[in-house]
C-alpha cells in the first residue's frame, strides 16, 4: 500500500473519514469501501453513464474522479434518492417512499435488467429541477449522455415527462 | 400487473455479481494469448512480482476433460500446447488486491510459436491454414425443397446478390463476470448468466464432479441478449479453478475492454441469392448460400447456422428452394449466441434481395411481398405447412397504414427533388422468427418446472429460467395467478439455483414465456390435482387446500410438477432438415423511414413502425419493452456499431470507439400488435424475444436504398459506406460531362 489522506465527507446525509489512497476512485470508494454498490460501474471511462451520482447538488461520474477530488463534499447515491419513512432503510413495496423520479420510472416501465437505472436517474434529479417542463428533445439530449441496452428509451422518455409531471404539481 | 422487478433495481438494492459481499475474498484475472495461431512455446514469469503471494493456476489444475462442454469438447477451459485465438485464456491469476493482479497479468509473458491464421471467413483456406476436418467448415447444413436448379433453369428472370453483415458485441451493461466459492464440498457459482443448468454440465465435465456438488445461483444479471448463454459456462470455470486452488472464495469480474475484446459477438455474414421470378415478382425457385464466421470453436455454431438457414429463405412461399449452410472455423474468438441466433443475418440478405428483384424488374416493393407471403395452407423452405390463422399480408398492411407508408414515399420524392443536401427514403421488411429450440430440440431440453403448494398457503415457482430485464418473473407470477385465481400476493419465484429449482431448460430462443410459460400452467394444474380440488377450485379454496394438505403431510413437500411434451402436430427429421422446424412462428412487417445527410453522409431514422403478430400478448407494457428493445439494438447493428479487427480479435474494444444508440440516436418506435393464439403456448403466447431483431436493419437499409438510388448490400451502414456506395454510384460533380 502507498501514501494514503484522509477525506472528510458527507454521504447520503451521514458523515464519513476515511483514509484512501489518492489514485483511489470515487467509483469504487462508494462500491469498495462504503460498500454502496448501487452505483454501478459499466465502462469505466466516463461513457455510459451508469455511475453518476451527486456531488453537492450535480451529477458527476464517479468513475472518472478520484475519492480525495470529493474531500468536503456532500454526495448523494441512488441509495439516498428514497427517503423511506419508517427509518428501516428499505423502501415500502407501495411506492409511496420513493423519489418521484423513481416512481415514474416503475410506474412508465422505464427499466429492464436495472444497471444502467441508478445513473439515470441521478442525472435526472437535478436535470428536472432546474428543467421543470422539459421538451422532448431536451430529456433526450440528456439521456443521450447514458447508455441503456434494453429498453429502446422509448419508455424512459416517458418517464421524464411522468415524473416532470408529478414533480410540477 | 404491476413490474414484481422493479423496486430493487430503482433504490440501488439489487445485488449483481460484482456487488455480492463476502468476506476474504480474492480477485482473479486471465493471462491470454498473444497470438492468433501458434504453439506456446513456454510462460515466463517475470522476478519484478512475489508470486508466493498468487494463486495461479493453469491447465494442469483441472481435475476433469479440459473442455467446455458444449456442442463439441473441442474449446479447452484453459489453452494447452497451443492457441487458436487471441486471447484465449491460458493461465489464471488470483490475488487480494486487484492492483496487484493487474501488474501481475503483465508480468506473465506467454510465448508462442507463431502459425498462419485464418482471418476472412470468406476465403478457401490454404492448406497451411487447414484446423478444422479437412476444409475449416465448422458445420454444414443444407434444406432442399422441389428442384430448384430446373425452376431457375426455366425462370424468366434470375436475379442474383450477394450480402455481408458485420459482427455485433451485446454491450449488456453488466460485463460478464463470476463469483465462486467451496462449502461443505459443493462447489459454488453466483454470477451474472441466462443458464444456469448449462454451467452444471460444465463444471460436471471440467470438474469431474456429480451434479451434487455443484450449486449454480444467477445472481441479478444486468443484460444478456444471447451473450450469457454459453460464455459464462468458460467464466465459471475459471473462476471455480480459482476458487479450489486458493481454497478462498474468488471474484472474476472482466472490465469493459476485456469484455468487448474476448466475449463472444454475433456472428459475420456473407449471403448469396440467386433467384428465379417470373414478370410479375412471384418466386420460382430460390438457391441460397449461408456462410457464417464461426471463429476458433464450434460453441454454438451448428445451431445457429440451423436457425439462420432455416429462416433464409423469408416468410415466402415458393415450390423450388435450396439452401446451403457453412460455418466456418477462423482464428478469431469464437462467435456466439446474440438476440435472433442467425435469422437476422439471413433475413437481412432475403430482404434486401426482395427490393433488388422489385427494382430490377421494376414492381413496388409491397407488391412483391404481398404475391409472396406465405398463407395459410403454404409451406416453408423446410416443408412445414403454416396454417396457423395469422394473416401475414394483414400484419403488411397494418404497417404500411400505421407508417402512413405511400403518402411518405410521395412526399420523400418532392423532398428529394428539392433539397441539394438531404435523400429521404422508406423501406419495409416483412419477415418470421420460429420460438423455441429448432426442430426437436425441445424434446432434447426435457424441461421440468414445479409449482410447490407451501405450508402457509403460499405457492412458490421453481424454474431455472431468468430475469435479466425482460420481465419474467412477472410474467410467471401472472400466468400462475391467472390459472390458480390467486392474487400476486400469494406466488413468490424462487431464486435460479440449481439447487432449489428443476432444469427448464435455458433462458434463449424465446422460449421463457411460450414454452416454459406453458409448463407452469400445466404444474399449476398439477399442484391442484395433487390437493384434491377439482379444475374449477377458486384461489381461495387452493390455498386453504394447501394449507390443509400440509397439515395432514407434515413435513413432505408439495410440489406440482410439468415436463415437456412435444405437441403433436410437430414432425421434424433432423436427417434430412425436413418438417416442422419451429411449433410456431411470429410474423412482422417493419418500416422505417430515413434522412441520409449527403455532406455527412450519417443515415438518421426519423420514424420506425413495428407491427407483429405474436400470438397472445400477455402483459402489452413488456412485449412493448422487448420490441422496442430490440429494435433499438438492431438499430446499432444496422447503422453505428462496428468491429475493427486486429489478429482477428476485436481492436476498439472501449465504448468510446464502439458506438451504441444513445436516446439521440433513435426515433420513436412504434409498436402495435396483432394477435392470433398458438394453442400450445402459454395462454396462447408465441416468443417474441428475438423478432424484432430480424426486421430492422433490411427495413433500413431498404430505406436508404430508396432515399440514395444506391443498392446497399452490407450492414453496418456507417457514413463510411454510406459515402462510398453514394460517390460509387455517382461520381463527384464535375466528372460528368
Amino acid at each position: 500500500m502507498g501514501e494514503t489522506l484522509t477525506i472528510r465527507l458527507t454521504v447520503n446525509g451521514e458523515a464519513c473519514d476515511r483514509s484512501v489512497e489518492p489514485r483511489l476512485l470515487l467509483s469504487d470508494f462508494l462500491r469498495h469501501e462504503l460498500h454502496l454498490t448501487g452505483t454501478h460501474v459499466g465502462c469505466e471511462h466516463g461513457v455510459c453513464g451508469a455511475c453518476t451520482v451527486l456531488l453537492n447538488g450535480e451529477s458527476v461520474r464517479s468513475c472518472l474522479m478520484f475519492a480525495v477530488q470529493a474531500d468536503g463534499a456532500e454526495i448523494t447515491t441512488i441509495e439516498g434518492l428514497a427517503t423511506p419513512s419508517d427509518g428501516s432503510g428499505i423502501p415500502h413495496p407501495d411506492d409511496a417512499d420513493l423519489h418521484p423520479v423513481q416512481a415514474a420510472f416503475r410506474e412508465a416501465h422505464g427499466l429492464q435488467c436495472g444497471f444502467c437505472t441508478p445513473g439515470i436517474l441521478m442525472t435526472l434529479v437535478p436535470f428536472l429541477e432546474a428543467n421543470p417542463d422539459p421538451e422532448e428533445e431536451q430529456i433526450r439530449e440528456v439521456l443521450s449522455g447514458h447508455l441503456c441496452r434494453c429498453t429502446g428509451y422509448q419508455n424512459i422518455v416517458k418517464a421524464v415527462r411522468l415524473a416532470a409531471e408529478r414533480m410540477r404539481t | 400487473m404491476k413490474r414484481v422487478e422493479g423496486l430493487s433495481k430503482l433504490t440501488g438494492r439489487e445485488l449483481y455479481v460484482d456487488d455480492l459481499p463476502v468476506d476474504g475474498f480474492l480477485w482473479g484475472a486471465t493471462v491470454r494469448s498473444p497470438a492468433a495461431r501458434g504453439r506456446i512455446r513456454g510462460i515466463r514469469f517475470d522476478d519484478s512480482v512475489d508470486w508466493s503471494e498468487f494463486t495461479v493456476v493453469d491447465h494442469r489444475d483441472i481435475p476433469g476433460t479440459n473442455a467446455i462442454f458444449l456442442i463439441e469438447e473441442d474449446q479447452p477451459v484453459l489453452a494447452h500446447g497451443r492457441v487458436r485465438h487471441l486471447h484465449e485464456p491460458v493461465l489464471l491469476l488470483a490475488h487480494p488486491r486487484r492492483e496487484e493482479l493487474r501488474r501481475a497479468v503483465e508480468a506473465v509473458h506467454v510465448d508462442v510459436d507463431a502459425e498462419p491464421p485464418v482471418l476472412d471467413f470468406r476465403l478457401t483456406p490454404d492448406r497451411e491454414r487447414i484446423q478444422y476436418g479437412d476444409d475449416n467448415v465448422l458445420k454444414r447444413l443444407r434444406i432442399e425443397k422441389g428442384e430448384v436448379e430446373r425452376a431457375l433453369a426455366q425462370a424468366p428472370h434470375v436475379i442474383e446478390g450477394v450480402y455481408e453483415t458485420g459482427a455485433q458485441e451485446h454491450v449488456y451493461l453488466e460485463t460478464q463476470g463470476m463469483l465462486a466459492w467451496e462449502e461443505d464440498g459443493v462447489i459454488t457459482i453466483a454470477g451474472s448468466m441466462q443458464c444456469p443448468y448449462y454451467i452444471v454440465e460444465a463444471f460436471e465435465h471440467a470438474l469431474g464432479r456429480t451434479p451434487d456438488r455443484i450449486r449454480i445461483i444467477q445472481a441479478a444479471t444486468g443484460g444478456g441478449f444471447g451473450g450469457k448463454e454459453e460464455f459464462p459456462s468458460g467464466i465459471a470455470l475459471h473462476a471455480a479453478l480459482l476458487a479450489l486452488k486458493a481454497g478462498r472464495p474468488v471474484k472474476l469480474i472482466y472490465d469493459r475492454s476485456e469484455d468487448l475484446a474476448v466475449t463472444t459477438k454475433r456472428h459475420p455474414s456473407r449471403v448469396r441469392h440467386r433467384t428465379g421470378v417470373d414478370g410479375d415478382g412471384k418466386l420460382l425457385g430460390q438457391d441460397i448460400e449461408v456462410v457464417l464466421d464461426g471463429g476458433a470453436y464450434v460453441t454454438l455454431s451448428p445451431v445457429v447456422l440451423s436457425r439462420s438457414i432455416i429462416h433464409a429463405a423469408g416468410p415466402y412461399a415458393c415450390d423450388h428452394v435450396r439452401i446451403d449452410g457453412r460455418a466456418m472455423f477462423t482464428n478469431s474468438p469464437p462467435f456466439g449466441a446474440f438476440r435472433g441466433f442467425g435469422a437476422p443475418q439471413s433475413l437481412f440478405a432475403c430482404e434486401r434481395h426482395m427490393d433488388r428483384i422489385a427494382a430490377e424488374l421494376g414492381i413496388d416493393p409491397v407488391e412483391i411481398r404481398k404475391i409472396n407471403l406465405i398463407r395459410d395452407g403454404d409451406s416453408t423452405a423446410t416443408g412445414q405447412v403454416i396454417a396457423d390463422g395469422a394473416d401475414r399480408v394483414q400484419v403488411l398492411d397494418r404497417a404500411l397504414d400505421l407508417a402512413d407508408y405511400y403518402e411518405r414515399r410521395t412526399a420523400h420524392a418532392g423532398f428529394n427533388a428539392a433539397e441539394p443536401t438531404r435523400r429521404r427514403g422508406i423501406g419495409l421488411a416483412t419477415f418470421f422468427h420460429g420460438a423455441g429450440f429448432t426442430g426437436s430440440g425441445e424434446l432434447f431440453l426435457d424441461s421440468e418446472v414445479h409449482v410447490a403448494g407451501l405450508p402457509d398457503g403460499r405457492i412458490e415457482v421453481r424454474t431455472a429460467n431468468v430475469e435479466m430485464g425482460q420481465g419474467t418473473l412477472t410474467v410467471f407470477t401472472s400466468l400462475v395467478c391467472d390459472r390458480l385465481g390467486v392474487p400476486a400476493e400469494a406466488v413468490t419465484i424462487a431464486p435460479a439455483d440449481t439447487s432449489l429449482v428443476p432444469n427448464s431448460g435455458p433462458t434463449v430462443a424465446s422460449r421463457t414465456v411460450m414454452v416454459v410459460g406453458g409448463l407452469l400452467e400445466k404444474a399449476s394444474d398439477d399442484l391442484r390435482t395433487r390437493t384434491g380440488l377439482p379444475a374449477d377450485a377458486d384461489g381461495r379454496a387452493i390455498r386453504e387446500a394447501i394449507r390443509e394438505w400440509h397439515r395432514s403431510h407434515p413435513g413432505e413437500p408439495l410440489i406440482g410438477k410439468a415436463k415437456y411434451e412435444q405437441p403433436e402436430h410437430i414432425h421434424w427429421d433432423d436427417e434430412t432438415y425436413r418438417g416442422d422446424a419451429y411449433g410456431a412462428y411470429a410474423w412482422g412487417a417493419y418500416v422505417a423511414d430515413v434522412e441520409v445527410d449527403l455532406r455527412t453522409f450519417a443515415v438518421s431514422v426519423r420514424d420506425f413502425v413495428a407491427v407483429q403478430e405474436v400470438g397472445r400478448v400477455l402483459h402489452e407494457t413488456l412485449a412493448r419493452g422487448q420490441i422496442q428493445g430490440g429494435v433499438v439494438q438492431a438499430l446499432g447493428w444496422a447503422l453505428l456499431e462496428e468491429c475493427k479487427w486486429r489478429d482477428g480479435a476485436m481492436e476498439n474494444a472501449q465504448l468510446t470507439n464502439y458506438v451504441i444508440p444513445t436516446a439521440g440516436d433513435v426515433p420513436p418506435i412504434r409498436v402495435e400488435f396483432l394477435e392470433s393464439p398458438y394453442p400450445h403456448g402459454a395462454r396462447g403466447a408465441k416468443g417474441i424475444g428475438e423478432l424484432p431483431f430480424d426486421g430492422v436493419a433490411p427495413a433500413v437499409a431498404n430505406a436508404v436504398a430508396g432515399a440514395t438510388g444506391t443498392d446497399p448490400a452490407s450492414v453496418p451502414l456507417t457514413p463510411e459506406t454510406v459515402m462510398d456506395l453514394i460517390l460509387r454510384q455517382r461520381p463527384p460533380a464535375g466528372s460528368l460531362t
